[in-house]
C-alpha cells in the first residue's frame, strides 16, 4: 500500500458547474479506493446544473471513513479548474501548508458579463493564490486542450497535473487503468492518455 | 464503472450512497420499485433500471410520489418485496395514502426510501421527514454512511415484513450524493412469485390485506399492536446500527444518528476529546430503543444532541428522560433547545466543534487568524457566481420574450413560477420573471384563484408556468378545477422534453421509459384540449413567433388558455447531436460597443454565459469554451453584429 503524507489527506476540486469536476473527483476517488484507501468523495453544488460554484471534497485515510466535507482550514491539496473558484475554496479550506494546482482559464460569472461586478486582475489573483499557499502550480489546461482540438481534454490534463505533483498516493497507472474501462473507443482512450501524460509533465519535478 | 449487481460478496467498490441503497434493495430481493425524480434521491431508480431485466425486477418512474407508493403497495399486497423512492417534498404528496396504508398494513416487505435535503443543496424547503414516522407510527432507520445505507435498506425489507408495516429509510444529500467504499453482500436466490391472496376479513385484522372503510376501530388497535412489535425488534437491533463508543462514564454524552455521527466523531478526533466524551450512535430512530438510551443516560450528567433540522432525537430522548428512576442524577441536556445546535441547514464538523467548545470552554482555531482575515478579505472581492441557466437553454430566450411582451402589453401582467429548471425564471438568469414559486404544480393552482378576481376589479394578465414533467405530477387537477370554474389565466407548459433539473428522467409525455422500453407518450396539448382549453405551441428560439403567440393569448381574455413552450433541453440535444448547431462570432467592425446606444443589450441585459465583454477592445465577444452555439444572441443584437455560421 502506498503511504499517505498525512491521515486523513484532504483534497478539494473546485470549479464551475458544467466544467466536469464532479466526474474528475469521481475518477480520482476510484483510483484512490483501488489503492486500498478509505475514500470519500462529497460534492457541494447549487440548484442549477451549470454555472454555479461547485467543489468536490475528497477525504483519504488508511483507517476509517471521514465525513464528506473537509473541515474549515484543513485542505492539504486544492485542484482548481477556474482561478476565482480556486481562491473561493481557499477562503474557507486552505492553510499556509496547502498546495494548489490551478487552471488560469477564466469562466466569467454572469454579474461580470453584465457589468455588475468586476473580475479580479488575473495576475493579481494568481499571485494571491501563490502567497497564501505553500506551493502553486499554474497549469494552462484549457489552452493546452484547445491545442489538442477539444476543450474537454482540460480535465484529463489537470488529472495528470495532479499525479505529477506527487501529493496523492496514486500514479499514472492507477488512473490509466480506469480510463481504459471508461473509454472503450481506442482513439478516445489514446487521446486521453496523451493528455494525462502532458499534464504529468507540466507539474512533475516542478 | 460499477456493476451494481455483481455477484461478488465482500468486494469493495466506490459507490454513491444512492447506488449503495440500490444494491441493498437488490440484496433484499426487491421485485418492484416505483418513484418520482427528486434530488437527492434520483440516482436510485436509474441504477436499478440498468440491471432490472437480468434480475427480474420491475422499475418505473410514476407520475408522482403518491402513485409511486400506491404502485409499490400493490406489488406488496401480491407478495412482491417493493420499494417507493422520493425526496422530502414527495412524502407530503404520498401522505394521504400513507395514513390509510398504515391502518391496513402490508404483505411483502415495503420500504419507503425518503431522501431529505438539509442545507438545502437542491430543494425549496428543509422539511424533516423523520417526524412523519412518529406521526404515522412506522419504523424508521437512518444510515450514517453508504455502507450502512446498503445494510439498512436490506434490513428494512425484513423489518417491514416482520411487523406488517412500511419501513422507512431516511437518507440525506450528504449520504446519497457521497461516494465511499462499500462492501457488497450476498445476492438472493429466491423466486419472486406474485399472487393476491384474498384473505380479507375485517373482524380478523391479523390476517391478509384489509380495507380501511368501516374498519378504523378494529384496525387502529391492530396498528398499535404491530408498532409495539417494532419496539422489541429495535431494542435488539444489530450492533452495527446502534452502538456506543467512549469511556464508561463520559463527562459528556453525544447522542446522534445518521451523517451527524460522522461529524461528531471527527470533531472529537480534532479536539482530542475521545477519552472524556462518549458517542451513542443510533440507527433505529423511531421507535427509539428505550432501554439502550436509558442505560447510557444513567452513565453521564451532560448530554449533547447532534442532529440536523428538527430536534427529533432531542425531544424523544428528553421525553424518555422523564421515566428515569427516582433519585437518578440530574442530566443537563444541550442541543437545539439550548442554542448549542442550530435548527436549520446541514451539520458539519465545524458546527459540532463550536458546540463542544461552547460547552467545555477553551477555543479552537483551525488556522492562523491573520492568515484567515487576509484571505477572507481577498475572497470577498471575488465576484459571486449565482445560479444560471445553461448556455443554449431554451428557457433563457423564453424569459427574455416574456419580459418584453409583458412590458409591451403594459397592464402589469405577471408570471407565476413552479418547480424545475424554470424556477430560475425567478432570478437574474430569467430576468426576474417568476413572481411566486411554491410546491410542484402550485403555479396553476394559485392562478386558479388569481383568475377569479374580476369581481374585485382585478385586470392584470396572469401566466402560470409548469414543466412538462410537473404537468403530469400535480398540475392536471388544478387545470381541471380552473377550467371548470371558468378561471382566467394562461398556462405555460415549459416543455424541454425531460425532467431536466433532476437529471433528465423520462415522464409520461416521452417515448421511452426508464427501462429503455418504448412507451406511448401522452400529449399535453391533447390533455389540455380535452379539458376545453385553447392550446397554442411555440418554439422559444423563435422569439418573434413566441411574442405574437403570447400577445394573442393575452388578448383572448377568456378562460384557461395554454401555450406549450417547446424545445428540447440543450444538454439532451448536445448529447444526441454531439455538435453545436452554429459557430458564433462577433463582427468587430459591426459591433461599436458603448457607442451603439443599445446599452450592451447582449451582455448587460441578455447576459448568456457564452458571451463576454472584452474590456480591451470595448466590444462584445463569444467565449468559445462556454458558448453552446444556439444562435439566439444573433437575434438579440440590434446591429446584427453577432454572426452565426452553420457548423
Amino acid at each position: 500500500m502506498k503511504t499517505l503524507s498525512k491521515d486523513p489527506l484532504n483534497v478539494l476540486v473546485a470549479g464551475v458547474g458544467g466544467q466536469g469536476n464532479v466526474l474528475l473527483a469521481q475518477i480520482l476517488g476510484q483510483a484512490l479506493m483501488r489503492e486500498g484507501f478509505f475514500t470519500v468523495v462529497g460534492d457541494t453544488f447549487g440548484a442549477a446544473q451549470r454555472g454555479g460554484s461547485v467543489a468536490s471534497h475528497i477525504r483519504i485515510s488508511k483507517d476509517i471513513e471521514y465525513s464528506s466535507i473537509v473541515p474549515k482550514g484543513h485542505a492539504d491539496f486544492i485542484l482548481g479548474m477556474e482561478p476565482s473558484e480556486t481562491l473561493r475554496v481557499m477562503g474557507e479550506y486552505s492553510n499556509p501548508n496547502t498546495r494548489v494546482v490551478t487552471n488560469p482559464r477564466i469562466v466569467y460569472p454572469p454579474p461580470v458579463i453584465s457589468g455588475a461586478a468586476k473580475y479580479p486582475d488575473i495576475d493579481e489573483l494568481l499571485a494571491n493564490i501563490e502567497n497564501y499557499s505553500r506551493k502553486l502550480w499554474v497549469v494552462n489546461a484549457t489552452e493546452e486542450a484547445l491545442k489538442m482540438g477539444n476543450r474537454l481534454y482540460a480535465n484529463t490534463i489537470l488529472m495528470g497535473a495532479t499525479i505529477g505533483t506527487n501529493i496523492l498516493p496514486i500514479d499514472r497507472s492507477s488512473v490509466a487503468s480506469i480510463y481504459e474501462e471508461k473509454f472503450t473507443r481506442p482513439d478516445l482512450f489514446e487521446a486521453n492518455i496523451k493528455a494525462l501524460d502532458l499534464g504529468i509533465l507540466l507539474t512533475q519535478g516542478k | 464503472m460499477t456493476d451494481i449487481d455483481m455477484d461478488a460478496p465482500g468486494k469493495i467498490d466506490l459507490l454513491l450512497g444512492n447506488e449503495a441503497i440500490a444494491r441493498g434493495a437488490l440484496e433484499a430481493g426487491v421485485g418492484f420499485v416505483s418513484a418520482y425524480p427528486g434530488t437527492p434521491s434520483s440516482e436510485i431508480i436509474p441504477t436499478l433500471a440498468d440491471v432490472a431485466k437480468q434480475n427480474n425486477i420491475y422499475v418505473e418512474w410514476a407520475a408522482n410520489e403518491k402513485v409511486a407508493l400506491e404502485s409499490a403497495a400493490g406489488a406488496s399486497f401480491a407478495g412482491i418485496r417493493s420499494m417507493a423512492v422520493m425526496k422530502q417534498n414527495g412524502i407530503n404528496v404520498a401522505l394521504d395514502f400513507i395514513a390509510n396504508l398504515q391502518m391496513t398494513g402490508i404483505e411483502a416487505g415495503l420500504v419507503l426510501l425518503v431522501a431529505d435535503d438539509p442545507g438545502p443543496l437542491s430543494s425549496s424547503n428543509e422539511e424533516d421527514t423523520r417526524i412523519v414516522a412518529k406521526w404515522m407510527d412506522f419504523p424508521l432507520l437512518e444510515p450514517c454512511c453508504a455502507q450502512e445505507a446498503l445494510e439498512m435498506t436490506r434490513w428494512a425489507f425484513e423489518i417491514s415484513e416482520q411487523c406488517g408495516l412500511i419501513c422507512m429509510v431516511r437518507t440525506v444529500s450528504r449520504i446519497g450524493h457521497t461516494r465511499a467504499n462499500v462492501s457488497m453482500g450476498d445476492l438472493p436466490r429466491f423466486e419472486k412469485k406474485a399472487y393476491f391472496k384474498d384473505t380479507w376479513n375485517m373482524y380478523n385484522p391479523a390476517k391478509g390485506i384489509h380495507c380501511t372503510v368501516g374498519g378504523p376501530l378494529v384496525l387502529h388497535p391492530e396498528k398499535i399492536r404491530k408498532f409495539a412489535k417494532v419496539k422489541g425488534i429495535f431494542e435488539n437491533a444489530p450492533k452495527e446500527f446502534n452502538w456506543y463508543e467512549g469511556p464508561e462514564n463520559p463527562e459528556l454524552l453525544v447522542i446522534t444518528s445518521g451523517v451527524s455521527y460522522i461529524y461528531a466523531r471527527e470533531a472529537l478526533e480534532i479536539l482530542k476529546q475521545g477519552k472524556k466524551i462518549g458517542i451513542l450512535k443510533l440507527g433505529t430512530i423511531w421507535p427509539i430503543p428505550e432501554e439502550l438510551v436509558i442505560k447510557h443516560l444513567l452513565t453521564t450528567k451532560q448530554v449533547l444532541f447532534v442532529e440536523e433540522l428538527e430536534p427529533f432525537i432531542e425531544r424523544n430522548v428528553m421525553e424518555l428522560a422523564a421515566t428515569l428512576p427516582a433519585g437518578s442524577p440530574r442530566i443537563e441536556f444541550c442541543g437545539m433547545r439550548t442554542g448549542h445546535m442550530r435548527g436549520y441547514g446541514d451539520v458539519n464538523v465545524d458546527l459540532v466543534i463550536d458546540a463542544l467548545v461552547k460547552i467545555n470552554g477553551g477555543s479552537y482555531e483551525p488556522r492562523d487568524s491573520k492568515y484567515s482575515e487576509e484571505l477572507s478579505a481577498l475572497t470577498q472581492m471575488n465576484p459571486e457566481r449565482p445560479w444560471e441557466l445553461c448556455p443554449g437553454c431554451p428557457y433563457r430566450p423564453f424569459f427574455w420574450t416574456l419580459k418584453n411582451t409583458l412590458q409591451l402589453d403594459g397592464r402589469d401582467g405577471f408570471a407565476l413560477d413552479d418547480v424545475g429548471c424554470y424556477t430560475l425564471g425567478a432570478f437574474n438568469s430569467g430576468y426576474w420573471q417568476g413572481r411566486t414559486s411554491h410546491a410542484m404544480g402550485s403555479a396553476f393552482g394559485v392562478s386558479c384563484g388569481l383568475g377569479k378576481l374580476r369581481q374585485f376589479g382585478f385586470k392584470q394578465p396572469v401566466l402560470a408556468m409548469v414543466g412538462d414533467s410537473t404537468f403530469f405530477h400535480a398540475a392536471m387537477p388544478a387545470l381541471a378545477s380552473g377550467v371548470w370554474n371558468r378561471s382566467n389565466f394562461i398556462g405555460l407548459v415549459m416543455d424541454n422534453s425531460a425532467t431536466a433539473m433532476t437529471g433528465h428522467q423520462p415522464h409520461p409525455g416521452l417515448e421511452k421509459n426508464v427501462m429503455g422500453e418504448s412507451a406511448k407518450p401522452i400529449s399535453t396539448e391533447a390533455v389540455c384540449r380535452s379539458m376545453g382549453c385553447r392550446v397554442e405551441v411555440c418554439d422559444p428560439f423563435d422569439m418573434e413567433g413566441t411574442k405574437n403567440a403570447l400577445l394573442d393569448l393575452i388578448e383572448d381574455d377568456d378562460g384557461v388558455r395554454i401555450l406549450v413552450v417547446r424545445r428540447v433541453c440543450e444538454l439532451v440535444r448536445a448529447r444526441i447531436e454531439k455538435k453545436a448547431p452554429f459557430i458564433m462570432h462577433v463582427d468587430i467592425e459591426k459591433c461599436i460597443g458603448e457607442d451603439c446606444g443599445c446599452g450592451r443589450v447582449c451582455t448587460r441585459m441578455f447576459h448568456c454565459p457564452g458571451l463576454m465583454w472584452d474590456e480591451k477592445t470595448g466590444r462584445s465577444a463569444i467565449d468559445e469554451v462556454m458558448c453552446a452555439g444556439c444562435g439566439v444572441c444573433a437575434d438579440i443584437c440590434p446591429r446584427g453584429a453577432i454572426i452565426k455560421e452553420i457548423t
